[in-house]
């Protein structure tokens, strides 16, 4: 046992302890969550900044609102219903598209308007939400992802969770949906997760379950090797999250839109760890080192130059 | 800097907690523990009569009065209804209940709890009054005599000349002269005033000792005699079988020299139990009487100065720090996932009641019942705070059948159920099965069994008797308690789960 321990301490893994004690307690402070925990919040201003998200179709706020959901979905045809608080994924309702009167789930499964209205329902009575206080229900575009991913993803989108330390991107995964995470990109729901180089936006390990794996669980395609189009971009987005929540340890979801490029999905100011298991690689060295860095590059590009270099092993 | 300010308060809280523990300890002298403590005897004296019917009852019985080498920490009388007066004389102190009109078997109790204690105050001989020659039967004067001539003849003082009458009085029976006498003095409850009533032929002064030997679980139905006879300086106690002088150890003097017995009217089928046990409880007060009487007040302000059901409520409550050190030490160095912060902490505090392997199977049981009701109204789409009530409708009302059922199989500890905590159960439902619809069953398993193994871990070591007295009687040990709390909140090494959690990393790397 005290083998692994020396292991992982040889091998700079963060564990939760260290996250929160070391992290997120200095270097987020409570009085920003409320920004990064409210999804819609967090749109408004990554809209202001300039930041691209996917497009707000509509919001309810109110159980009377409800009535109004048909209005506000009427020009689309696939949209997406999330819970402005909800965490972890869930609440997350993706319609792809409409057969007679009803609505397709992303899992093939039809619903009806009426189940519809009870889970928005479900979403203004805080069933999602941290704390289960009211909540809001938030309408939205479906991303369309890009064909990169078509053949290891599950029914779903794919995302792509880069940690973002002082503005300094430090380690990206994509999330890729299996049947077992129902479509969504969460790891503990059964996700896969594939760790990227930072310098080359090549995908290169992935596990699942916390067991590395080479094949998707259910597609059976290689995941390793992939090359993320606009990789630098996307990067450049993540570090300018940063300015935008003023949190120093950040977690930053993006998605590639076939047509739009990296959009901003959501931030989290508690991102998980397993990010290190996709990557094999601990981020504690990394963190400390950027923890003591006394100039940080104005600019998100740089910042973007910054965390792709820094990994190099003349660097550590 | 930050950490250096943590350690330094944490060094301080332990400073100041264990200080104050070793002052009470050594200055005021309260037990460490619950096993160092002294002993404490808890005699009782049951009487047992059946009323007769259309007549009024009065008891009276003898009670111990100042007995010496102990000290009397507490005393009470259980009498239901009866009328009680107690009445006390030079001689001693006498219980009188009594009562108009009584049906069928009645019990009255006298307890006294009684405390070792070689320097309680022992009252000084008073001479006696050296007793005149009585006027003994004429058929008997003879024998008396002899028997009287015999001993002083084969002794030299007072005490020894006491024995060798009672030596020959107990071997009367081989003793053809000695009849007589005999028949006239062989009933055992009189043979020590007898044996009194012959060495007053000496004018030798005697009196009668009642008392019980302590032992633990000991029971006896009558009280045990002993001679005293007066050598000039003092009394001498002398056994009435064999004439051996001193009062047997642990003897606890019930009545000096009081003729007064146990008597009951209008009842049939009487009679006293004294039942002796050994106690440890109670000693705590010692400390506190004793401090009090060396002047020291802090004693007065400890949580033993509440009135008894306080004390019992934080008895419990000092505990729940400890079971919230357990969740922290689980949570964080552990790593094990439960169900809310605190909810382990409220189920353990019920599994105090309900013992643990009940409590156990009980609360599989609830939430196992639960999980299926909640699964039936989530098919009527209720939106949430409606459900989360209805839910808990449906928990009382489970708890509620549970306890019924429990009664009528006479599983009577089932009835504890009805301590669990409801809301906490009701919640720990709903988010078993939002974890179960969100991260499967197996997640929610998990959780639910993080969630009873802290519950568990919680309850057993808020369970231990040392850890509960410490605690009360020495409150500002939860402030070691706090320093061990704070230096876990600054702990940011691994959890034992991640070691497994990343155990990728200990398989791949170098």
């Amino acid at each position: 046992m005290f083998g692994i321990l020396g292991r992982l301490k040889q091998s700079g893994v963060v564990g939760m302890n260290q996250r929160n004690a070391d992290f997120i307690l200095r270097y987020n402070k409570r009085s920003l969550y409320p920004l990064v925990d409210d999804k819609l919040r967090t749109k408004y201003l990554a809209t202001a900044s300039g930041i691209a998200v996917p497009e707000l179709y509509g919001v309810i706020e109110i159980q009377h609102d409800v009535t109004r959901f048909s209005e506000m979905i009427k020009d689309h045809e696939d949209f997406v219903i999330k819970p402005a608080h909800g965490s972890g994924g869930s609440g997350i309702c993706v319609i792809t598209g409409r057969l007679n009167s009803r609505y397709r789930q992303n899992n093939g499964d039809l619903l009806t308007e009426e189940d519809i209205k009870y889970h928005v329902s479900n979403i203004l009575s805080g069933l999602y939400s941290l704390g289960g206080q009211p909540d809001q229900a938030l309408i939205e575009y479906r991303v369309k992802f890009d064909p990169l991913f078509e053949a290891v993803s599950y029914r779903g989108v794919p995302d792509i969770r880069t940690i973002v330390f002082r503005g300094i991107p430090v380690a990206s995964m994509v999330r890729l949906p299996t049947r077992m995470s129902d479509g969504k990109a969460n790891l503990h729901q059964g996700a896969v997760g594939a760790g990227i180089d930072m310098k080359t936006g090549r995908t290169t390990h992935a596990i699942w379950q916390n067991y590395p794996i080479e094949q998707h669980p259910d597609t059976g395609a290689t995941i390793s090797g992939l090359v993320i189009p606009h990789w630098h971009k996307l990067l450049t987005l993540a570090a300018q999250c940063h300015e935008l929540a003023g949190l120093g340890y950040l977690g930053v979801d993006v998605v590639l839109d076939r047509e739009l490029g990296p959009l901003v999905l959501e931030l989290n100011a508690r991102p998980g760890l397993s990010i290190q298991i996709a990557n094999r690689r601990g981020m504690s060295r990394l963190l400390e080192k950027i923890a003591k860095l006394e100039k940080i590059p104005a600019s998100a590009s740089d910042r973007a130059t910054l965390g792709q270099t820094l990994l190099t092993p003349d660097h550590l | 800097m930050r950490k250096l300010h943590l350690y330094l308060l944490a060094f301080i809280l332990c400073l100041v907690g264990l200080g104050l523990a070793y002052y009470k300890v050594a200055v005021i002298g309260l037990p460490l523990s619950a096993s160092e403590q002294a002993e404490v005897w808890d005699v009782e004296a049951r009487v047992s009569f059946r009323a007769k019917p259309d007549s009024a009852i009065k008891v009276t019985l003898p009670l111990p009065l100042d007995p010496p080498g102990y000290s009397v920490l507490d005393e009470d009388f259980v009498s239901a209804d009866y009328g009680l007066a107690i009445e006390q004389d030079n001689a001693g102190r006498i219980a009188h209940w009594a009562k108009r009109r009584a049906q069928g078997k009645q019990s009255l109790f006298y307890r006294i709890v009684l405390f070792e204690n070689a320097e309680a105050a022992q009252k000084p001989d008073v001479a006696p009054v050296y007793p005149k020659i009585p006027e003994y039967p004429e058929n008997l004067t003879p024998v008396i005599k002899g028997l009287l001539d015999k001993a002083r003849q084969q002794s030299a003082d007072t005490v020894s000349f006491s024995q060798r009458v009672i030596e020959q009085l107990n071997a009367a029976a081989s003793m053809p002269e000695l009849k007589l006498l005999l028949k006239h003095v062989n009933q055992t409850r009189s043979l020590a005033k007898n044996m009194g009533w012959i060495l007053a032929g000496a004018r030798i002064p005697s009196r009668i000792v009642r008392g019980l030997r302590l032992q633990d679980n000991k029971e006896y139905s009558d009280l045990e005699y002993f001679l005293q006879v007066y050598d000039g300086q003092q009394w001498r106690s002398l056994n009435i079988k064999d004439g051996r002088e001193g009062l047997p150890p642990n003897f606890m003097v019930w009545q000096i020299d009081d003729d007064r017995v146990f008597s009951i009217e209008g009842a049939a089928e009487s009679s006293v139990q004294y039942t002796v046990a050994r106690a440890l409880q109670e000693t705590i007060n010692i400390a506190g009487s004793r401090s009090a009487e060396r002047g020291f007040h802090l004693m007065e302000f400890s949580l033993y100065s509440l009135p008894v059901h306080v004390q019992n409520v934080y008895k419990v409550l000092l505990m729940v720090p400890l079971g919230a050190l357990m969740v922290v030490f689980m949570r964080n160095i552990i790593g094990i996932r439960t169900f809310g912060t605190f909810m382990p902490i409220l189920i353990a505090l019920a599994f105090r009641e309900t013992e643990l392997l009940w409590g156990v199977t009980l609360f599989c049981l609830i939430v196992g019942l639960g999980l299926l009701l909640r699964a039936y109204v989530e098919q009527l789409k209720l939106l949430l705070v409606p459900r989360l009530a209805a839910v808990l409708t449906m928990v009382v009302l489970l708890i509620a059948g549970v306890s019924i059922v429990m009664h009528k199989l006479g599983l009577e500890t089932g009835l504890s159920v009805a301590l669990f905590p409801i809301v906490i159960m009701t919640m720990t439902i709903e988010r078993m099965s939002l974890t179960w619809e969100e991260a499967g069953p197996a997640e929610a398993f998990k959780q639910v069994s993080g969630s009873l193994l802290v519950a568990v871990i919680g309850y057993l070591a808020m369970n231990i008797s040392e850890f509960q007295y410490m605690f009360f009687a020495f409150p500002e040990l939860l402030l070691v308690v706090l320093a061990i709390i704070l230096l876990l909140g600054r702990y940011s090494g691994y959890r034992l789960t991640e070691l497994w959690r990343f155990r990728a990393f200990a398989r791949h790397k170098p």
